[in-house]
């Protein structure tokens, strides 16, 4: 009884500071303007197109970045771990140091990449490319930030395969097509799809992004929750929102727990 | 090894390099000409200056460094102090309560930063707890934001710890406190630099939360450069991008030696 008497300050920390806030969004997705308890909010909030067009954008977005990034990070976590070249040190302590970087750096290195006076822009004529006010944009963005994240896992999953196995293989007539599918890639998959799952979740929460390319017609669930409360002072509908979202990723998360359980540890330093 | 021509080696090392260029190292890049950029129409900038950066060190933008510098330290500190204590707590409790705390400290993890901050202004803007308007509320959305980051790294240590030590140490007779801070406590030393090291990352460009809830006194880095860019002054923006990557790094070399340190002790 005494030990669990030690736990109170971390935990009330956590009550006070989270649990009890959180409890509150979700009271007050409850309570109208003017006090009424019901479902009028919800009725409300789910009705309008708005919230519809944001919860398809921000679970297509989401999906479509984390394929985006499981294909590019699992090609660049390949050539690392199985074609090393000089210089492959430096390239995986740089991403390293890209993981400790805010997302908002990369929307903000797209306008002067990809915006209309932008490098592309300017190397291949005026228009060349014009993408980046579109969800084309916060897609593009969110799969250049997120590929190490992904990225890193597999290159741990791949640098632990055996060597001897792979040559076994080779040696037996595989090419190294089927060497990728039939090995390497089954070995990694727990860790792939740790990566991945965790992926979805941080896309779906993706808001520095968001909100720094600025597109008028890109709103995802967190920029909504955000317009609504700071924009238009909308509490109840923000709650509301806010709601859905933490359902939302809090399953995804339910899932990543109950599918990985091991592990824990080296999967939220993957997610920061 | 899964490449045996030399021209397949070849061709997958120049995609390699092509997709690298483009995703990790063309936006770093960008941001770095950006800051030193005076007027930037072609392709590389027509003229570079050092005014940005001068102004980034000064005035309001080294203020907002200063505040973010600050806002990261006390609220990894604090995180590092809850998460440690709550994972050594956790390890100690029944099988139970250990898998709920468990659950429990990793939940802020799956909520989007924007609702801790909705939450965090719909509690503390009313009695009992009147948060809203000033710094604290700001430093504890971070905290919020750090802690399941910390107790998760810590408790994985924790985890994998040797329990033979400290059962030694205490059978040799050493007092329970002795025990955590000669024993418990430095084995965790690595882990808890390491959680430092991250959540003093997640801290200093934190977005979400905090361009919900500061005040007019406690505007942080990422705040100032949210504001920068949708004023359009993008280069001066850049300019504070850099000075906050410098923070950083800086940070995080830092940590990186203390922790290297205490694990060759």
């Amino acid at each position: 009884m005494r030990r669990l008497l030690w736990l109170l300050p971390p935990v009330a920390v956590l009550v006070v500071f989270f649990g009890y806030p959180l409890a509150l969004v979700l009271h007050q997705s409850f309570v109208s303007d003017d006090g009424v308890v019901g479902l009028a909010n919800w009725h409300e909030v789910l009705a309008s197109a708005e919230f519809r067009r944001a919860l398809v954008r921000t679970v297509l977005l989401a999906v479509a970045a984390t394929a985006g990034c499981l294909v590019l990070g699992v090609f660049l976590a390949l050539v690392i771990a199985f074609a090393p070249f000089p210089g492959v040190r430096a390239v995986s302590r740089l991403v390293d140091v890209v993981l400790a970087f805010p997302s908002f750096l990369i929307a903000l290195a797209f306008t002067f990449l990809y915006g209309s006076a932008g490098v592309v822009n300017a190397a291949l004529g005026a228009g060349a490319v014009d993408f980046l006010y579109s969800p084309w944009g916060v897609l593009l963005a969110e799969i250049t930030f997120y590929t190490p994240f992904v990225m890193r896992p597999a290159l741990a999953a791949f640098t632990q395969i055996p060597g001897a196995q792979l040559d076994v293989a080779a040696s037996l007539g595989a090419s190294p097509w089927r060497v990728l599918r039939q090995v390497v890639l089954p070995d990694a998959l727990p860790a792939l799809a740790s990566g991945a799952c965790l992926t979805l979740l941080l896309c779906m929460n993706e808001f520095g992004i968001v909100l720094f390319v600025g597109a008028k017609d890109v709103i995802t669930l967190p920029m909504l929750v955000y317009t609504k409360a700071i924009v238009t002072f909308d509490y109840p509908a923000a709650c509301v929102v806010a709601v859905v979202n933490v359902v939302f990723s809090g399953a995804l998360y339910a899932l990543h727990r109950r599918v990985f359980a091991k592990g824990e540890g080296r999967a939220a330093v993957d997610a920061a | 090894m899964l490449l045996w021509t030399r021209r397949s080696r070849i061709i997958a090392i120049a995609l390699f390099a092509a997709l690298f260029a483009v995703v990790v190292v063309a936006p770093l890049a960008m941001i770095a000409l950006a800051a030193v950029a005076g007027s930037w129409n072609g392709v590389l900038p027509s003229e570079l200056t050092g005014t940005h950066l001068a102004e980034a060190v000064r005035g309001d933008a080294v203020a907002a460094a200063v505040v973010s510098a600050q806002t990261a330290v006390i609220a990894t500190l604090t995180a590092v102090v809850l998460g440690t204590w709550l994972a050594l707590g956790a390890a100690a409790a029944p099988p139970p309560v250990r898998r709920f705390l468990d659950a429990a400290a990793h939940l802020p993890l799956a909520v989007p930063s924007v609702v801790v901050g909705l939450g965090l202004l719909v509690a503390f803007s009313r009695a009992p707890l009147l948060l809203n308007g000033t710094r604290w509320i700001v430093l504890v959305a971070h905290l919020v934001i750090v802690l399941p980051f910390t107790f998760s790294v810590v408790s994985a240590a924790q985890r994998r710890a040797d329990p033979v030590l400290a059962a030694v140490a205490e059978s040799l007779g050493a007092s329970p406190a002795r025990v955590l801070w000669r024993v418990r406590l430095p084995v965790l030393l690595p882990a808890m630099s390491a959680s430092a090291s991250l959540g003093l990352a997640l801290s200093m460009g934190e977005v979400g939360a905090t361009i919900m809830l500061y005040p007019p006194d406690w505007r942080t880095l990422p705040v100032s450069v949210f504001t920068l860019t949708d004023r359009g002054q993008v280069f001066a923006a850049s300019a504070s991008t850099a000075v906050l990557l410098g923070i950083t790094l800086a940070g995080l070399l830092l940590l990186g030696r203390l922790g290297k340190r205490s694990s060759e002790r």
